[in-house]
């Protein structure tokens, strides 16, 4: 092992987006040694694609917004599979989080009063979203790096973890390489914290960056741990749908936050003709009020665009399986109808939608003040992940912790927007102070040197193989395939059960896959070391799917399209089982107190 | 149709054009074919990139010998019979294919002088600000850090100031620092004599390859370098200085 660079650190932080730098920031300021590596340059996460904003029941904008509220519609939005104690913590916290970026040089959009303004998002009660434009996620994790730097923390730029190392039961540290170079990295610590992110490239119309191969994910499975709610991957109802080489990137809720409306081809404002009965109370009556909302009156409800989001993706489904879609594919979203009601409705949305004006300008030639957007439904987030302690954030591996998408709990069946940029400042935190605290009160354990050989062995092993048979690029696209069309939005039992042989057969051709090129700087060769993530992702995810027999949040099932009472006590745990393969089980979900019982009665008018 | 893309191929500096035909479909980004290039025929192509909607500034390249994102430059733009050219930033040391070593710009932000704001305005630890006083600082934040400015300066680009020149980007960044309300720190010096703010001639060949519009030589050099002169370099002011009135 001599040969590979040797680094210790009491805490080491896998991910640079908002979960990795707000976790490194707290166990950096706790006085413990703290090491971030990350896949890409810093800043380029996939947090800095986050456009609406971070939820925060500061209560500026509207001041009957509070942390009871915020919760009730976090769990709602959830269909009550949230780790309750998760949802409360997060209610909570998030303002504080979200203010302190302000101490940190962050600059909000703010209102008149001088204070951060906030803004309207899907199944968040009342305006709620603190917000840069819509640039939000930029200005999270720019103020995260420009202070991270300043803290005393080593980071390793574009290094790419493969395995963790454990001594006995607890995690020890990491292996990965130096995509520029090659070049292996052992890192040897007490603490490790995966904040890597989702899945997202498992399937082929994602609105998610390269990065998100399923890494921790895949790390954490593989050396024991729990994952949890695997099932529930959420479809972004607006994603871009052309031209075809833009299929699936995002379109930001904030459109109609702003007051954006989907129509079908007929011209026909849809989503009111289908309101969930538990939102009935809270949705506005019809266009008019809808409009009011959007602008700020207090006493009128929210639209039905601004339903949660599994329900808004299914809705759109719907119009164009019954043919009244968009040409390309989708249906139309449009926000260029609002100089029905402002005079100077151009200059509006160019100020409060930037980046939306840009990207379709300079995307797919249309100008959003003026036209209709066609969008439909993007894969772009998984309530699933590491199985965490509420509280701690460390999985049921000691020493290992994980924070963010790759963690699970907060959202339940379903993320509302905006709790993700929250999460990740709430969880982050907690990830970092627990770690540490983990770090101080534990020795380091030895590292076992032959275990971090046997991880660099196995990931040079593409390189060594002839190079006949299968890129890993083709084998990427048949599992995005095969997910996409087997295991999407709208799921069956057949086709499900249809996927798993199809996995088997991937995992079989990713393990041979052959590699061209050395290792310096060599994307075919990553993808190929991805595989292995993506492939066990999408096991669990389409097992916990198939054990799941009923609709809920962001899972449909067409052979099961109610939710049923026996599933709604339940979280789906996996686990890599004793003899290699994956195990299923159903846990019964947290229970909520007596006064989280009460919060959410109170709330349901 | 069928076009054909010179890459720039190569290790550290030493390399050469390949040329690759691949097809480019209806609303294809530069990226998109050099994607399909990678997955088809030459999956060691090493490119960087992350976002595919410009919001990160990963994949810059010079695309016909113009600084762009490559996610950003549609291929109906360019005229596709002739061909089309993608190099790696010319600025940076080179580490393999299209990928640059960009890590100057991670250095020298590290020297700048952090955020230091001022006591909260209210007792609960918040700030009151007016959006039209953080309009401008808002503007330099939206910078994605493609780092296209820094590679088209000329005095980082020809005459090789790195150390003695922090380049636009690093402008912008002390700019909207300077220009948020609530910051107290002085940068000016360090803007004069470590940072090199002199060397900035204003021909604006920064301004005019920002992706995001960012008015980097009007809104941020001027206005830095006039805070510089009005310190270092007005009479009446350096005769305040003298007598111990004013900074």
């Amino acid at each position: 092992m001599s040969e590979h660079k040797v680094h210790e650190h009491d805490v080491l932080v896998i991910g640079a987006g908002g979960a990795g730098l707000r976790a490194a920031i707290e166990a950096s300021g706790m006085g413990v040694s703290v090491g971030v590596v990350c896949k890409s340059l810093l800043g380029k996460a996939h947090t800095v694609m986050a456009e609406g904003g971070m939820a925060a029941a500061i209560g500026n904008t509207d001041d009957r917004d509070n942390w009871r509220v915020h919760f009730a519609d976090t769990m709602r939005g959830g269909q009550y599979l949230n780790n309750p104690k998760m949802a409360e913590f997060h209610a909570k916290e998030s303002p504080v989080r979200v203010l302190e970026l302000e101490g940190w040089g962050a600059l909000f959009d703010r209102q008149k009063d001088g204070r951060m303004l906030q803004r309207n998002f899907g199944g968040h009660r009342y305006p709620r979203l603190a917000h840069v434009g819509d640039r939000t996620g930029l200005e999270l994790i720019r103020t995260l790096q420009d202070h991270g730097i300043h803290q005393g923390i080593d980071f390793y730029m574009e290094v790419c973890v493969t395995d963790l190392l454990k001594d006995g039961g607890k995690v020890v540290g990491a292996v990965g390489y130096d995509r520029p170079t090659g070049e292996f990295h052992i890192y040897h610590a007490k603490a490790v914290i995966l904040a890597t992110g989702g899945v997202g490239k498992a399937y082929a119309i994602t609105s998610n960056s390269w990065e998100y191969t399923a890494d921790g994910h895949s790390l954490a499975y593989r050396v024991g741990a729990d994952l949890l709610d695997m099932e529930f991957l959420q479809f972004h109802p607006t994603g871009m749908v052309w031209p075809p080489s833009v299929k699936g990137i995002l379109v930001t809720e904030a459109v109609r936050g702003e007051g954006g409306v989907l129509k079908n081809n007929k011209g026909e404002r849809f989503m009111f003709n289908d309101i969930p009965e538990n939102y009935v109370n809270q949705t506005a009556k019809d266009p008019e009020e809808g409009w009011r909302y959007v602008t700020g009156d207090k006493t009128a409800h929210r639209p039905p665009e601004l339903l949660t989001r599994d329900h808004v993706a299914r809705c759109i489904n719907r119009e164009v399986k019954e043919g009244r879609g968009s040409p390309h594919g989708g249906v139309f979203l449009d926000i260029a109808w609002i100089k029905q009601h402002i005079p100077n409705s151009e200059e509006h949305i160019k100020r409060k939608l930037p980046g939306m004006y840009h990207q379709f300008k300079e995307l797919a030639g249309v100008d959003i003040t003026k036209d209709a957007m066609e969008i439909g439904p993007t894969c772009h987030y998984i309530m699933g992940g590491v199985r965490v302690d509420a509280e701690t954030q460390m999985s049921t591996v000691p020493g290992l912790f994980a924070a963010g998408e790759c963690g699970a709990g907060l959202h339940g069946a379903n993320r509302l927007g905006g709790n993700s940029l929250s999460d990740l400042i709430v969880f982050g935190q907690r990830a970092g102070k627990y770690a540490a605290e983990y770090a101080k009160n534990n020795s380091i354990g030895p590292l076992n040197k032959k275990d971090a050989e046997d991880a660099v062995q196995k990931a040079l092993a593409p390189l060594e193989r002839a190079a006949n048979g299968d890129n890993a690029f083709k084998i990427s696209a048949d599992l995005q395939a095969t997910m996409q069309a087997l295991v999407g939005i709208v799921r069956l039992q057949d086709e499900m059960e249809e996927a798993l042989p199809k996995l088997d057969e991937l995992r079989k051709r990713a393990k041979v896959v052959p590699v061209s090129g050395g290792p310096a700087y060599n994307p075919g060769w990553n993808l190929a070391l991805a595989l292995e993530n993506l492939i066990d992702a999408s096991e669990a995810i389409t097992r916990s799917a198939i054990g799941r027999k009923e609709s809920r949040g962001a899972q449909f099932r067409e052979d099961y399209p109610e939710k049923s009472d026996e599933f709604a006590k339940v979280n789906t745990v996996v686990r890599l089982g004793k003899n290699g393969a994956m195990e299923l089980e159903h846990v019964p979900i947290v229970p909520l107190s007596e006064e989280q019982k009460a919060i959410i009665e109170e709330q349901k008018s | 149709m069928k076009t054909k893309f010179k890459i720039w191929r190569g290790d550290k500096g030493a390399g050469k054009h390949e040329t690759y035909e691949t097809e480019v479909g209806e609303g294809m980004v530069v990226l998109d074919a050099v994607l399909q290039i990678q997955a088809e025929q030459a999956p060691d192509l090493a490119v960087r990139w992350n976002c595919k909607a410009g919001k990160c500034g990963s994949c810059s390249a010079e695309v016909n010998g113009n600084p762009r994102l490559m996610c950003m430059t549609r291929c109906s733009e360019l005229p596709l019979e002739q061909g089309v050219t993608v190099e790696p930033m010319h600025t940076w040391p080179h580490i393999r294919d299209l990928v640059t070593d960009v890590s100057y710009n991670y250095e020298q932000k590290k020297l700048i002088k952090p955020f230091k704001p001022r006591k909260p305005d209210a007792p609960d630890g918040t700030w009151r600000l007016q959006q039209e006083d953080i309009d401008r600082a808002q503007e330099f934040r939206k910078c994605i850090e493609c780092f296209m400015c820094q590679n088209v300066c000329h005095v980082l680009r020809e005459h090789d100031k790195f150390g003695e020149f922090i380049g636009p980007r690093l402008f912008i960044h002390v700019a909207q620092l300077e220009m948020n309300p609530l910051d107290t720190e002085d940068r000016l010096e360090d803007l004069k004599k470590r940072d090199g703010i002199g060397y900035c001639n204003i021909t604006k060949c920064c301004t005019v390859v920002c992706p995001e519009h960012i008015k980097i030589t009007d809104n941020a050099i001027i206005p830095l370098k006039e805070r510089v002169v009005d310190r270092y370099y007005d009479p009446i002011a350096k005769l305040l200085r003298l007598i111990g009135v004013g900074s």
